[in-house]
């Protein structure tokens, strides 16, 4: 009994890093007034780039960066369209999504072809730490990106809560107005924290195919990008708590996958449902906090003159 | 349509500039993955249009796209963002497959008639449970319509793979997830010697119906209003809630019906790859491209589905004949939507200005008439 629930928490650990890094990204992104819903779409960018570039060099922080690189350039596509175009926000989401579908599946049926496997992230235990009985086991033996999310969690608190950009992010994100005659740039604000939400959109995509799952597929997220912005509402836009609802996700997920592997006999398609019919239950239930997103959400700026 | 201006005949191609754009881009990436895009692209229109097989295969494949678009049209015009097109199909092909397989004994044109009016009710609670969390939970539509969008197809395919399973495929031990072929006399009329069934027509009119009651009803006038300025909206003592609600359920039922017609007109039963978009062919997607391609406007969608339609079919034969994958046309949609809401920016400029200038005029006008005086 113990081992398996050791186990379970070992691997909802490990699987709460794609929404680590794609939540947080988001929640930066929203601070700042832009919903950007292409997250999954970037995911699946940033996925692909990576497997590709470890399937043909080998070389797994190569692809990491290509991850990096190719997120940062769909965060770049999604700014100038929110920001400078002033698009509707929802709807370009959409259209990211669909395109970062599209082209991923493109490219790996033409470039790759068959569902191919690649030796991604090794563990990596942290002295001392990881001979702790039990929490040893659950937390210090995992991969690079499982650290890599975990610390974003505290990073993402600081700059937000405590620098001069953190003050200007918000600022922008709850009274665009009052940030401008500050001479708070917003275009700027908006454009970085949008691009940094691209790459680690692209990072998380890396942490399923080249540390996680180690394989690219067609749609190989499932919607894991959309779960990850409704675990920016479920966090009420405070790292902290998203942290919290990757974890109840991630954990989810483990026991679905135990219970698959154990072949404990519930149709798997129920297993698999589970996550989504979660997602729709916890949104609800959140409504009913008095938390208020930013308010300038979802509204592009435009000066008075 | 009259225009009254070159600027307004300007302001009504955006949405071809954005299409020739895409296919710009499009070009660039046949060519990148070494195939002669003339070549490429004159398979896709051969595909799409050689034959009266292909055309009549191009307006099939156009068919739920144009079922879907009319739903997004009612849903994105009250300003409610409805993604769960893909959910809403599923959830009506299946409930039109149940109640087939279950009176197969009933007469052709009363069970087709039960079938499709099933399939649009379950399409429209589906979309309705969005639209409940929407107005009363402020859930946000996006996320709760995809989250939906999974449930759905998880749904189908548990159902596929166990109770609604052809017996034939239990008996051969072939486990293949799909239900028998549904009776004959469910079938919908075909129209000519084609693939091409009565289902287009029932399209049709409703776009027809969606038109009349967006502009010429007073609920389709408040659905507009809502999502033209919700607060004057508010202020002027509409129900908002309720016509959230409304906007949804309409919107899905359309698509449910979609859904329905894709199983009595062109499948004949109902059946899973396993994967979410495995029956749907990812139309409920497609659907919004179609919708906003089209200006959200009922009317316009009809074409706006053909051009994605010809794509799409065009996109397999292309596939066959030079090896591009059809995922190109996945990607080339996402450019579409992008390019689109992009450009509502430049167009809302440009009518600000318009509106700037006729004021101007008609201040000086109005001037001179008094200095005239």
């Amino acid at each position: 009994m113990e081992a398996i629930i050791i186990g379970i928490l070992k691997s909802a650990i490990r699987l709460a890093t794609p929404y680590l890094y794609a939540s947080i990204g988001e929640t930066i992104g929203q601070l700042s007034g832009v919903l950007n819903l292409g997250v999954d779409g970037v995911m699946l960018m940033g996925a692909f780039s990576a497997f590709y570039t470890v399937l043909k060099t080998g070389n797994l922080w190569l692809g990491l960066l290509a991850a990096i690189v190719v997120g940062a350039i769909f965060g770049l596509l999604i700014a100038f369209i929110n920001v400078t175009l002033k698009a509707e926000q929802g709807i370009s989401g959409i259209g990211v999504y669909i395109f970062g579908l599209g082209l991923s599946s493109l490219l790996f049926s033409t470039m790759v072809g068959t569902v191919q496997t690649v030796s991604g992230f090794p563990p990596l235990s942290i002295p001392l730490f990881s001979n702790i009985p039990i929490m040893g086991e659950i937390f210090f033996r995992q991969n690079i990106l499982v650290y890599g999310a975990f610390a974003l969690v505290p990073i993402s608190w600081f700059i937000l809560n405590k620098t001069p950009l953190g003050l200007s992010i918000r600022a922008v994100g709850q009274h665009p107005e009052a940030a401008d005659s500050l001479g708070v740039n917003i275009v700027r604000i908006r454009y970085l924290t949008v691009i940094f939400g691209g790459i680690l959109s692209g990072i998380a995509g890396a942490s399923l195919s080249i540390a996680l799952l180690n394989v690219f597929q067609q749609n190989l997220t499932n919607g894991m990008g959309f779960i990850a912005v409704a675990l920016v509402y479920f966090g009420a836009w405070r790292p902290l708590s998203v942290l919290t609802g990757a974890l109840l996700f991630s954990t989810v997920n483990a026991i679905q996958i135990w219970v698959q592997v154990k072949g404990i006999n519930i149709p798997s398609d129920f297993t698999l449902m589970l996550p989504y019919i979660v997602t729709i239950v916890v949104l609800a239930a959140m409504a009913k906090r008095r938390i208020h997103p930013p308010a300038a959400l979802n509204k592009p700026f435009e000066r008075g003159e | 349509m009259k225009y009254r201006s070159v600027r307004e005949i300007s302001m009504s191609l955006i949405p071809i500039a954005a299409f020739l754009l895409a296919l710009l881009i499009g070009t660039i990436m046949i060519a990148f993955l070494g195939v002669n895009p003339l070549v490429a692209y004159q398979a896709l229109l051969k595909g799409a249009f050689g034959s009266t097989n292909a055309i009549a295969d191009t307006v099939v494949k156009a068919t739920p796209l144009l079922f879907v678009g009319l739903g997004i049209c009612i849903a994105f015009r009250a300003g409610v963002l409805n993604i769960g097109g893909e959910g809403q199909l599923v959830v009506g092909a299946l409930s039109t497959t149940i109640v087939c397989l279950n009176f197969p004994n009933l007469p052709g044109w009363i069970l087709i008639i039960i079938a499709l009016l099933v399939g649009l009710l379950s399409g429209a609670i589906w979309a309705g449970i969005a639209g409940f969390l929407k107005a009363y939970f402020k859930v946000n539509e996006i996320l709760s319509t995809i989250m939906l969008n999974y449930i759905a197809a998880y749904g189908m395919n548990y159902l596929l793979r166990g109770p609604i399973m052809d017996p034939l495929q239990i008996e051969l031990g072939s486990f293949i997830p799909q239900t028998s072929r549904l009776t004959h006399v469910v079938d919908l009329p075909r129209l000519i010697p084609t693939r091409l069934h009565f289902g287009t027509i029932i399209a049709i009119i409703f776009a027809i119906l969606v038109y009349i009651f967006l502009w010429r009803t007073t609920i389709g006038f408040r659905i507009r209003m809502i999502g033209q300025n919700i607060q004057a909206s508010r202020a002027s003592g509409i129900n908002i809630q309720k016509y959230m609600v409304l906007a949804f359920v309409l919107s899905g039922a359309l698509v449910g019906l979609g859904g329905a017609t894709e199983v009595l007109g062109v499948h004949h039963r109902l059946f899973t790859d396993g994967s979410v978009s495995g029956f749907t062919g990812s139309a409920g997607f497609n659907g919004i491209v179609a919708a906003l391609f089209g200006q959200l406007h009922p009317i316009g969608t009809i074409p706006a589905s053909l051009l994605l339609g010809a794509l799409l079919t065009g996109a397999n034969k292309m596939q066959r004949v030079v090896q591009i994958p059809s995922a190109l046309i996945g990607a080339l949609n996402g450019l579409i939507v992008l390019f689109v809401v992009g450009s509502e920016y430049l167009r809302r400029s440009q009518a600000r200005r318009m509106e700037r200038t006729a004021e101007v005029k008609k201040y000086s006008k109005d001037k001179n008439k008094k200095e005239s005086k």
